[in-house]
């Protein structure tokens, strides 16, 4: 707490500091968010580019550009940059921006570490990245690095991709730490549990989802870690250790993974819905209620990962029908939206169609979800194109177009002028096309047999993995549009109100646009 | 202390704890496998005591020996079926050879099939408890001793004990001893 007060009797007359060491000493939540978000953005378009890689292979079958080595290191740091360098990220820079503002406070309880927190990112990532050149290449097992592929077949440099894990754990443990600590203990006076805004709802919850399982996975690849170099055994069957125990840990960290990565983006487009319909938020009560036991489900349905792997029927029994659940709060999300959106006196500007595009398309992932949820219907959907369909679904037009909906949503507030209207519709009619061609054939060629991590299919597939390419290639294309959108609104664009959207609701739009460097460091009374 | 302090101490010692529990699955998981014959895994070679008028049934049992990768041995068990009945007591005998021209070491890890039969099955003796080392040529035969436990439910028919070598010469001590 000391570092708050300090900091503040330091930064209180002045402005950020000037040049490169503003950014690498700062405390300031604005600051470290912008770092976030633009890592974020960074780490978006180099996993995007191995998503490029990995369909310009498929877009023909027969090997046309790169080794199948090659192949399965571009998938595998595709999911793991995409997962810990762009989307957790990217939800952490959203957080530190918008939190403290939310809820009125002058900045995060822990500054430094904040910094730290952020300046230790770009280490992991430099070393995750520089395995590629190194003998023996990157990780190639997969993001899910399933034992003993990841230990016994493992290429040498394993050992610096465990060491990258680390550090990424490191570093969302200390932001989530922060961000509790935060939402606990700072929110201006009068601000109640139940009249903090729900983006500071969800991100509380995913805080502590973060914190009870990123150590479960720095314990996963410390085990890892362990069998290769100390002569341990905890995945290797000829010790007496079990790989199907791999899978558990690494799914008991997994699950609740996969929520950390769209709880947040929950909040995004509840806020955007209330207000580009014009109305509050309907259901207030049961949106908190749902995520809260969407978060708890989390934690006992990890198995469904691995249906496949021989489990007694009434293990199978439990994680299909704990899963099942999970449509339950879900469902009740949608239908808060839904409603939200009925009646109301909606606009249809940037962030308001990536919304609606989400809660649209977030079902159609949820759905494939379901299906994937029955036990005896994921023998045949396992390791194929269908799963592959259903985690983009949730993770591109859901968490990545939550993400998007937020920066068009709150850019105004952080650069004070408009971005060009025309062109984030632009961006987001390509965006949204481009999305669906590519992941919706995903669906049939998985049905239909096509297996997964395969730099090669049969004859029969071919047709459709070329749609999927040529989408993938668009919606590649589009996000440098985004890119552009986002420089124009730095540099250019009509002044911004404080208010900036009609109507907005919320803490974050009583202060001016762009945001001054510091703000309510007098707590503001929320009635 | 603080509020904001206490908070940090209450979430910093939840971390610990959660670091500690991903290392407490791993008992865990033995435990809950070992109670519910969950991956095939046998229970110890503790047997019980059984009444004199126990009900004894028939029972197949088929007995399948595989090498792991790149394991040389010839690894075979005397019999392949065996029609046994529950409660009594029988011996099966491996026999291992290494042809190769270099001392190895090998580990047997058994499974039991189907799972739900897996703890019904006692092993009283077994040289999957021990490591074997044979030098080049050499070829050693050894016993497995079992009991199948009366309670094993009516539904299981057939079990199979299967053993998996595993070649763990390189991790080992006992080979560059007698090197």
């Amino acid at each position: 707490m000391s570092a708050v007060i300090d900091s503040h009797s330091d930064d209180h007359h002045h402005g950020p500091a000037k040049g490169i060491t503003r950014w690498l000493y700062t405390t300031n939540h604005k600051d470290i968010g912008t770092l976030y978000l633009w890592f974020s953005f960074l780490m978006l378009f180099l996993g995007g580019a191995m998503a490029m890689v990995i369909r310009a292979e498929l877009f023909e079958p027969g090997s046309q550009i790169v080794s199948p080595e090659f192949y399965n290191q571009m998938l595998t740091n595709h999911g793991l940059i995409m997962v810990f360098g762009a989307v957790m990220p990217a939800f952490v820079g959203l957080a530190n921006w918008i939190i403290p503002m939310q809820i009125g406070a002058p900045d995060m309880a822990l500054p430094r570490m904040n910094n730290l927190s952020f300046w230790i990112l770009p280490v992991a990532f430099g070393i995750l990245i520089s395995t590629f050149f190194m003998e023996g290449g990157g990780p190639n097992f997969g993001w899910t690095f399933y034992a003993p592929l990841s230990t016994t077949y493992a290429p040498p440099t394993v050992t610096f991709f465990i060491f990258a894990v680390h550090i990424m754990g490191a570093s969302s443990i200390m932001g989530s730490i922060n961000i509790i600590t935060t939402i606990l203990n700072m929110r201006a006076p009068g601000m109640t549990f139940m009249k903090m805004p729900l983006f500071t709802w969800t991100w509380l919850i995913t805080a502590y989802l973060l914190i009870a399982v990123m150590p479960v996975l720095a314990g996963a690849v410390t085990m890892m870690l362990m069998d290769i170099h100390f002569g341990t055994s905890f995945f290797n069957a000829a010790g007496g250790g079990d790989p199907v125990l791999f899978q558990h840990v690494f799914w008991f960290f997994g699950h609740p993974e996969v929520y950390i990565m769209i709880l947040p983006a929950f909040g995004i487009v509840s806020h955007i819905i209330e207000t580009f319909s014009r109305k509050p938020i309907f259901g207030y009560t049961s949106m908190v209620y749902a995520i809260a036991s969407i978060a708890i489900l989390s934690f006992i349905v990890w198995a469904h990962h691995m249906f496949t792997v021989g489990m007694p029927i009434a293990g199978e029994l439990f994680f299909m029908y704990t899963t099942m659940l999970i449509a339950i709060p879900t469902g009740v999300k949608v239908f808060n939206w839904l409603s939200t959106m009925f009646k109301g006196s909606i606009s249809f500007e940037t962030p308001m169609l990536f919304s609606i595009a989400f809660v649209a398309l977030f079902t159609i992932g949820g759905l494939s979800g379901l299906m994937l949820a029955i036990a005896p219907a994921d023998f045949q959907y396992h390791d194929t194109y269908f799963v592959v369909a259903h985690f983009h679904y949730v993770l591109v037009p859901g968490a990545i177009f939550g993400i998007i909906a937020g920066v068009y949503y709150w850019l105004p507030k952080w650069t004070g002028n408009m971005y060009d209207e025309v062109l984030g519709k632009t961006h987001f009619w390509m965006s949204f096309i481009s999305v669906n061609i590519t992941f919706f054939p995903m669906h049939f060629v998985g049905l239909a047999g096509m297996p997964r991590r395969i730099p090669d299919y049969a004859l029969q597939f071919a047709d459709f993995n070329m749609v999927i390419s040529i989408g993938a290639f668009i919606f590649g294309l589009t996000q440098l549009l985004f890119l552009f959108i986002i420089l124009k609104s730095i540099f250019a664009g009509k002044q911004a109100t404080s208010e900036v959207w009609e109507g907005a609701k919320g803490l974050e739009w009583t202060v001016a646009s762009p945001a001054p460097y510091h703000t309510f460091e007098t707590p503001p009374e929320v009635k | 202390m603080k509020a904001a302090t206490k908070t940090n101490l209450k979430l910093v010692s939840l971390v610990l704890g959660m670091f500690c529990f991903g290392f407490a699955l791993v008992p865990i998981y033995d435990v809950f496998c070992e109670i519910t014959g969950l991956n095939g895994k046998v229970s110890g070679p503790t047997i019980t005591e059984y009444d004199d008028n126990f009900n004894s049934r028939e029972i197949k049992i088929l007995f399948v020996t595989k090498n792991n990768e790149n394991m040389a041995w010839n690894f075979t068990s005397e019999k392949r079926i065996l029609d046994a009945e529950t409660g009594t007591a029988y011996t099966v005998d491996y026999t291992f050879e290494n042809p190769t021209d270099y001392p190895m070491v090998a580990q047997a890890i058994p499974s039991v099939s189907p799972g739900k039969g897996a703890q019904y099955f006692h092993k009283t003796e077994c040289f999957c408890f021990e490591e074997q080392l044979l030098q080049p040529g050499e070829k050693l035969t050894m016993p497995v001793r079992f009991i199948i436990d009366p309670d094993l439910p009516d539904d299981v028919p057939v079990l199979t004990l299967g053993y998996t070598l595993f070649d763990i010469s390189e991790s080992h001590i006992k080979l560059q001893a007698s090197n």
